[in-house]
C-alpha cells in the first residue's frame, strides 16, 4: 500500500478535543461461530476526537466501528454511544443509528434513486423533515462536497470517487454527532483517492468526530489525533500518529509499519 | 535490440465515427446472407412460411361469416369454391362472439360488463403510468367496489359497507395507538375488521339499499367476462400476498418462517386442478349448512392461493439478488425494518423480478381456463357447449382459434408492459 501524501495544509483550529465522552467501549467481545473476532475491546472515544484504525486483513477492525451502530452484534461487554447503551431493545438501536452516520467500503448508494433523493430520504422518514427543506439541506451538503450539480443523476451515472463523496453527504444529511468510515477508498481508482480523502479533511477540520478503518497513512499523519493497530481481534497498540510512526513499541505494529510503509 | 523508450507530444482529438453502413441490400447481406450456412437457412426458412401461408390462406380466403350451421357453411363453401375446397365458417363466432364476451349475462344488461371493463382501464392507468397524477390512484382503489356493484348489481351499500370495514379498522388502529402497542392497535384492528364484515356489514348494507341495481347471479357468469374477473382478481390480489409471503419466509422469528414455508411448498406440491375441484365440491361440505359461499369467490380465493405461492418465491429470488450492502445502507440511516423494506428494498427486489411476476402474471390469466373442469361456462367451457350443438357439431379450429386470440392479446399485452416497464426503470448507464 503506497502512501497518499497529503501537501496541503491542514486548519487544525476546529479540530479541539473535549474531554465529553462520545463512545464507550468496554470488555467488549465478539464471535462468529467459533472464530473469536473480537477480544476485550476497551476504548473511549471523545468528542471531536479523529481516530484512525489500521491492521492486517482479517484483524476485526471492520467488525469493530460495524459494532458501534449494530450492523455486528456483539456478545459479551457493553457499548454506550452518547450515553445511550446499545441493547436488542430496537428504539434505541435506531436512534443511535440516526445520530451515526457510517461510509461503507462500496458506497452502497441506493441505486433506484437520484443523488438529491439518497440524500433527502433518510431525514424524510427518519428525522420527519419536510421535503423542501430536507432538499435544500442536501443541496447544501452535495455542494460541500463539491457535486452539487450531479443531484439529478443516478448513482450508476457517477464514477467511483463522486459515489464515494455522495455517501459521506448522504450520511451527513442527518446530521450525525459521530462518524464512521470503512475503508472508503479501498475500492476506488488510485486517481479518486485524493478528492475522497479532501472531503474527510475538511470533515475533521470542523470537528467532526471521526473513527476511520483505512490503510491512508498519509491522512492518519495528517488529521488523526490517534491511531490504533489491531491484530488478531485485539487493540495491539494505539497512540498519537507522530510517535505511532516514528517509535512503535510492538514488534507486531513495527512488521505491520515496515510492511505498508517499506515500499 | 533492445525496446526503445517513446513519449507523446500531444493528446489526439475525439473524432467521429466512421460513417455507418446503411442500406437495405446491406442489411439483408449481413442479417441474412451473411455466409452459405446463413443463406442456405434464410432460403429455407422463406420456402417454410411459403409454405405454410400457401395452406392456411384459402382457408380464411374461402371463410363464411353468414350462416346458421356448419352444414349450411359447408354448402356455401362448396357452391362458391368448387368440390375439394376447405374453409373457416366464422359464422359461429359471429351467432355467438357475445355469449363468448358475456356468458349468460342477461342481454339487456351487457352495458354493465362492458362499462366495467372500460372503467378497469381508468383504475390502471393511473397505476401503470408513474406520470400520471398520483392523485386519479383514489380511483384504482374505488374500482373493486365500483365493479362488484356493476357486475353482480344489488345495492350499492354492498360494497361500501366492505369498504367501512377498511374504515373502521383505520379509525380503530389510531385509537388504540395512541394508548397501546402498535403491535396490539393492528390485531385489535383487523379484529374489529372481521368482526364488522362478518356480522355487521350484512345486516347495515341490508337496511341502507341505496342505488339498487338489478341482480345477476353468479350462475349467469361466463365467457371473457369470467376469465378477466378471475384473472384481473387473482393477479391484483397475489402480487400483495406474494410479497408478505416472500418477506414472511426471510423473516427471522421462528413461527412466521415456518408458516410460510408451509404455505408456498403445500400450495406448490399441489395441482391447481385440485385446489379447484376442492372448492367447488369439497368447501361446502366443511363450511356450516346453509352459508352461501359465492363458486366464482371460492375460485378466485383458489387460484390468488395459488399464484401468490409462485409468486413469493418469485420474488424472493429478487430480494436474495440484491446486495447485503443495500440493507446494511438502509439499516445504518436509522431506517425501521419496514421502511427499509417499502423505500430502499422492495423497490429494488421487484424490478429484478419483473420477468418472473409478469410470467406468474401470465400464467394466472391462461390458468384461468381450468375453471372449465368445475363447470363454469369460460370461454373454454363455452367452447364445448357450443361444440355439442346439433349446428355447430364438428366445429374445431374456428372456435379454439378465436379463444386462444382473445387470449393472446391479453397475455401479449401484459408482456409489452412490462418490456416497457424494464426499459423504463433502468437506471444504471452512463
Amino acid at each position: 500500500m503506497s502512501e497518499t501524501v497529503i501537501d496541503q495544509p491542514i486548519d487544525r483550529s476546529g479540530m479541539k478535543v473535549s474531554d465529553e465522552v462520545a463512545i464507550e467501549i468496554v470488555g467488549m467481545n465478539k464471535w462468529f461461530g467459533e472464530f473469536h473476532v473480537l477480544r476485550d475491546i476497551d476504548l473511549t472515544v471523545y468528542k471531536g476526537e479523529r481516530i484512525v484504525v489500521c491492521g492486517p486483513s482479517g484483524s476485526g477492525k471492520s467488525t469493530l466501528i460495524r459494532c458501534i451502530n449494530r450492523l455486528e452484534e456483539h456478545q459479551k461487554g457493553r457499548i454506550a454511544v452518547d450515553g445511550v447503551e446499545l441493547t436488542s431493545d430496537l428504539k434505541n438501536i435506531d436512534k443511535i443509528r440516526s445520530e451515526v452516520g457510517m461510509v461503507f467500503q462500496h458506497f452502497n448508494l441506493f441505486p433506484h434513486l437520484t443523488i438529491l433523493e439518497n440524500c433527502t430520504l433518510a431525514p424524510i422518514w427518519v428525522r420527519k423533515t419536510p421535503k423542501k427543506e430536507a432538499e435544500a439541506d442536501a443541496m447544501r451538503f452535495l455542494t460541500k462536497v463539491r457535486i452539487p450539480e450531479q443531484a439529478d443523476k443516478y448513482p450508476g451515472q457517477l464514477s467511483g470517487g463522486q459515489q464515494q463523496r455522495v455517501a459521506i453527504a448522504r450520511a451527513l444529511c442527518m446530521r450525525p454527532k459521530i462518524m464512521l468510515f470503512d475503508e472508503p477508498t479501498s475500492a476506488l481508482d488510485p486517481e479518486m483517492i485524493m478528492e475522497v480523502l479532501d472531503t474527510m479533511i475538511e470533515l475533521a477540520e470542523e470537528g467532526m468526530t471521526m473513527i476511520c478503518v483505512t490503510h491512508e497513512m498519509g491522512f492518519a499523519q495528517a488529521v488523526a489525533n490517534r491511531v490504533i493497530f489491531m491484530d488478531q481481534g485485539q487493540i495491539v497498540e494505539q497512540n498519537e500518529p507522530k510517535a505511532f510512526f516514528n517509535n512503535p513499541q510492538s514488534e507486531r505494529t513495527k512488521l505491520f509499519l515496515s510492511q505498508i510503509l517499506g515500499h | 535490440m533492445a525496446p526503445t523508450g517513446s513519449f507523446r507530444r500531444e493528446m489526439l482529438e475525439a473524432q467521429a465515427p466512421p460513417a455507418a453502413r446503411t442500406g437495405r441490400l446491406r442489411w439483408l447481406q449481413e442479417n441474412l446472407f451473411s455466409s452459405w450456412p446463413s443463406a442456405l437457412l434464410t432460403l429455407l426458412s422463406l420456402a417454410a412460411i411459403l409454405w405454410l401461408v400457401a395452406h392456411v390462406w384459402p382457408w380464411f380466403a374461402h371463410s363464411v361469416w353468414d350462416a346458421g350451421s356448419l352444414t349450411e357453411c359447408r354448402a356455401i363453401i362448396r357452391e362458391t369454391w368448387g368440390g375439394g375446397a376447405s374453409g373457416a365458417c366464422f359464422a359461429v363466432i359471429r351467432e355467438r362472439w357475445q355469449q363468448f364476451l358475456f356468458g349468460f349475462y342477461p342481454r339487456e344488461l351487457y352495458w354493465r360488463p362492458t362499462l366495467a371493463f372500460v372503467l378497469m382501464f381508468a383504475a390502471l392507468a393511473p397505476i401503470l403510468f408513474a406520470e400520471l397524477p398520483r392523485r386519479l390512484r383514489w380511483f384504482a382503489v374505488a374500482f373493486p367496489g365500483i365493479a362488484y356493484w356493476l357486475l353482480w348489481g344489488g345495492p350499492a351499500s354492498v360494497p361500501l359497507a366492505v369498504y367501512a370495514g377498511f374504515a373502521i379498522a383505520w379509525l380503530v388502529h389510531r385509537a388504540v395507538a395512541a394508548r397501546a402497542s402498535e403491535l396490539v392497535a393492528l390485531v385489535v384492528a383487523v379484529a374489529a375488521m372481521i368482526l364488522w364484515w362478518l356480522h355487521l356489514a350484512g345486516p347495515v348494507a341490508r337496511a341502507l339499499p341505496i342505488l339498487e341495481l338489478q341482480p345477476v347471479g353468479s350462475s349467469r357468469f361466463g365467457g371473457f367476462t369470467l376469465s378477466l374477473v378471475i384473472g384481473v382478481t387473482g393477479i391484483a390480489f397475489s402480487l400483495p400476498l406474494g410479497i408478505l409471503l416472500a418477506l414472511g419466509r426471510r423473516s427471522q422469528m421462528f413461527f412466521v418462517t415456518t408458516m410460510c414455508v408451509g404455505f408456498i411448498e403445500f400450495i406448490r406440491g399441489v395441482p391447481l386442478i385440485t385446489l379447484l375441484l376442492v372448492a367447488s365440491f369439497l368447501l361446502n361440505i366443511f363450511l356450516p349448512p346453509g352459508t352461501n359461499f359465492d363458486i366464482i369467490l371460492r375460485v378466485i380465493i383458489m387460484v390468488t392461493l395459488f399464484a401468490s405461492a409462485y409468486m413469493a418465491e418469485v420474488i424472493r429470488g429478487g430480494l436474495a439478488a440484491l446486495p447485503r450492502g443495500q440493507y446494511e445502507a438502509a439499516d445504518a440511516l436509522g431506517l425501521d425494518y419496514w421502511k427499509a423494506t417499502r423505500l430502499i428494498i422492495m423497490p429494488q427486489a421487484l424490478k429484478i423480478s419483473i420477468p418472473g411476476i409478469v410470467n406468474t402474471f401470465i400464467g394466472l390469466f391462461k390458468d384461468t381456463t381450468l375453471v372449465a373442469i368445475i363447470g363454469l361456462l369460460d370461454p373454454i367451457g363455452l367452447t364445448t357447449a357450443i361444440r355439442a350443438d346439433t349446428n355447430w357439431n364438428g366445429i374445431v379450429w374456428e372456435l379454439y382459434g378465436f379463444v386462444a386470440l382473445l387470449f393472446f392479446l391479453c397475455c401479449y399485452g401484459m408482456s409489452q408492459y412490462s418490456q416497457y416497464l424494464e426499459r423504463k426503470l433502468r437506471t444504471g448507464q452512463r
